[in-house]
């Protein structure tokens, strides 16, 4: 009897263990990574997720269950088909680079292209572009044991990206890194991506790195997948304790937007009004700033009251919305909102993409959502 | 009461439980030589005959069979190892020639320059003094001749041995399979190997090359063997990731990975290919092996421990080269 008849299905991990000696690595899975993705699998050691990416590239055949990358099924491959699957589509960066010591950074680079069988010239042409991209310019003819482990891995990167792949497979690519390092190639990768814009499968032990390069996360325990959404859902909506664990060495900030914390303004002023109606008005709403539109209800900045009831003319008035804290988009993360906000003695206006006015971000309602 | 405390307690009233452990252990060892010895004692007391010599001896019947499929293959197959032994002798005579040819100042100066590039030029150095050495004793000529001997034996151990050893590591049924043989090939007794030697190949030195080949063959294997399988597994891993073939994947990453040890194998081949140079003198071998087996044979001792150390010397300068070569490339 094999552990994976029909019947073993709704056993747990443990029992077809002790009942078949076998080892339930991954049970379940399921997902799609849209093109240009960063995909990310988080989950502590012994999770599946290693076992995962390298079922997707087959350095681990899979028992059952298939594998699509566009129309194709990898799992039902021939081994020549495979390997032109591996030297086209996808290249894989390692937790411990893997890279090969008796040879130079350069000819490191060049592997993927030496083995599709690209001639020297261009492969040093196309591999010099990688590494000049991930920063390693006159490192070429230097061993790889004599860089550091960021270095070492930049070359494993540029290895990955030199047969230009259409998925980047990248296994706890900064573990084996210093956190300062690691933080720095992290940053590094995300702006790298911006550039190149390859499909991403990113696996970490780490929800900061998670959240940092990516733009959907799966959180795995014990080989099945049990939260997957973007960084946002998963930090405010954490789906059960072991989610949330995780979740709470993450700061908030790093993935709330400014939308998620805007507030209605006190009072919205259209420009054109009459400035004596205005100081009215702010004392019947009893408000305690404004944020003043234009007709078509674009922004135009944000003044405190007691600025306002000081103003005379209405010229004086456009000079002080001139001066005042210019508006920031929904959109954006709410770390450099708070930034502005604290050099800001107004509350700062949000808009959207055409300027339109929608809200405005004030210190309590920023320290009120970070505390929820 | 702790452990620690119930010990002491234990260790002051003699009831130590380590007391007790190790007069089980001795209860039975005892019983078991005690049965020995009364069991023989009364054998040899009864005279029981099938007790005392094992009742049947097959040693004449298999000593036959191996006598005989020995002078089968010789009859049968003696032309392709005549063929092979003409071959050999040509390349080996040639080869010496030529080592006896080159003076000795061009000699020195090659060897000088081999160390210097391979090794270090403290190597470089020594080396030729060693040489010089055995220049003044009078044994420049067979230390060239035993020298070329070497080179045809080791050439052919690397050219039987890396292969193997590189099928052995991909293969576990191989090595499995060439295991019990290694272990046997390198056990036996060198002087076994003589004999076959010469019923095939015939007197001199293609018979000491054989049993050479066979005695030094092991290492190249086992190293060549270990070296591959040593190579670390993710390198692999990530060699497959891009696509590499079976092919790519052994030449260009398990074996580059694996010099170093194949190398050290290579090392420990020519090692005891200079070491069988005596055994292989019985057999007609030329060259310092059979300067000390006939200085012994005329009771000339100082002449018998003067070509040994020119043996020594001349494994000091082949080992010191090779390890600062494989010193340079692993650091």
């Amino acid at each position: 009897m094999s552990a994976m008849a029909p019947e073993n299905a709704g056993k747990s991990r443990s029992e077809i263990q002790s009942e078949f000696n076998q080892v339930v690595a991954l049970r379940d899975v399921s997902f799609d990574v849209k093109k240009g993705e960063t995909f990310v699998v988080m989950g502590l050691s012994g999770s599946g997720k290693s076992t995962l990416v390298r079922c997707l590239i087959r350095l681990i055949e899979t028992t059952s269950g298939s594998i699509f990358v566009e129309e194709e099924d990898v799992t039902s491959l021939s081994e020549r088909e495979l390997r032109d699957f591996r030297r086209t589509k996808i290249s894989m960066v390692f937790q411990n680079f893997g890279l090969l010591p008796h040879r130079n950074v350069m000819d490191n680079a060049c592997y993927g292209l030496e083995v599709k069988g690209i001639s020297r010239l261009e492969r040093y042409e196309k591999a010099q572009k990688m590494l000049d991209l991930v920063g390693l310019n006159g490192w070429e003819d230097s061993r790889v044991s004599q860089l550091s482990g960021g270095m070492q891995q930049r070359v494993g990167l540029a290895r990955a990206l030199a047969v230009e792949p259409e998925i980047l497979l990248m296994d706890e690519p900064f573990s084996g890194l210093d956190p300062l390092i690691r933080r720095q190639m992290r940053s590094e990768l995300a702006e790298l991506q911006k550039e190149i814009k390859k499909t991403m499968v990113f696996i970490t032990h780490d929800l900061d790195e998670a959240v940092t390069v990516g733009d959907r996360i799966a959180i795995m325990r014990d080989g099945e997948i049990i939260q997957m959404g973007t960084p946002e859902e998963i930090i405010l909506n954490p789906v059960d304790d072991f989610v949330t664990e995780f979740t709470e060495d993450v700061s908030k900030e790093r993935v709330l937007n400014v939308s998620a914390v805007s507030v209605d303004p006190d009072l919205i002023w259209t420009h054109s009004q009459d400035l004596t109606k205005l100081k009215d008005d702010l004392n019947t709403a009893g408000a305690q700033h404004v944020a003043f539109v234009n007709e078509s209800g674009n922004s135009l900045g944000v003044l405190m009251r007691n600025d306002i009831e000081q103003i005379a003319s209405s010229e004086e008035l456009d000079h002080m919305l001139r001066e005042s804290s210019p508006a920031i988009l929904n959109s954006s993360n709410v770390r450099p909102a708070i930034l502005k906000l604290a050099n800001s003695e107004t509350p700062v206006p949000v808009v959207d993409s055409q300027k339109k006015l929608l809200g405005v971000i004030t210190q309590s309602s920023i320290l009120k959502s970070l505390a929820e | 009461m702790s452990t620690t405390d119930k010990e002491i307690e234990n260790l002051k009233t003699g009831t130590s439980r380590r007391v007790n452990i190790s007069l089980k252990k001795i209860y039975f060892p005892s019983v078991v030589i005690l049965a020995t010895i009364v069991l023989s004692t009364m054998i040899h007391g009864a005279g029981f005959e099938f007790a005392l010599d094992f009742p049947i001896d097959t040693s004449k019947e298999i000593e036959g069979f191996l006598d005989d499929s020995v002078d089968w293959i010789v009859i049968n197959f003696g032309d392709f190892f005549d063929a092979i032994s003409d071959a050999l002798k040509v390349v080996l005579g040639k080869l010496r020639d030529l080592l006896v040819w080159i003076p000795w100042p061009v000699m020195m100066a090659l060897v000088f320059i081999i160390g210097w590039k391979v090794a270090s030029l403290k190597i470089a150095a020594m080396s030729v003094i060693g040489l010089a050495i055995l220049a003044t004793v009078n044994l420049w000529e067979p230390t060239m001749v035993t020298v070329a001997i070497m080179i045809v034996s080791v050439f052919l151990s690397i050219v039987v041995g890396v292969p193997v050893g590189i099928l052995a590591a991909r293969s576990d049924a191989v090595d499995t399979g060439i295991r019990p043989v290694l272990d046997t090939m390198q056990t036996m007794p060198s002087f076994v190997y003589l004999v076959p030697g010469i019923m095939l190949f015939g007197l001199g030195n293609v018979a000491a090359i054989f049993a050479t080949v066979l005695y030094a063959l092991p290492p190249c294997i086992r190293l060549t063997n270990l070296g591959i399988r040593q190579v670390d597994a993710s390198v692999v891993e990530a060699g497959r990731s891009f696509g590499s073939s079976y092919m790519q994947l052994l030449f260009k990453i398990q074996i580059p990975m694996a010099i170093p040890t194949i190398m050290a194998g290579i090392n420990q081949t020519v090692m005891m290919a200079l070491a069988m140079s005596t055994i292989a003198a019985m057999v007609g071998a030329g060259g310092l092996g059979i300067e000390v087996l006939r200085a012994m044979g005329q009771l000339k001792e100082g002449e018998a421990i003067i070509a040994g150390c020119a043996i020594v010397i001349l494994a000091i300068i082949i080992d010191r080269i090779s390890q600062g070569y494989i010193e340079n490339r692993t650091s």
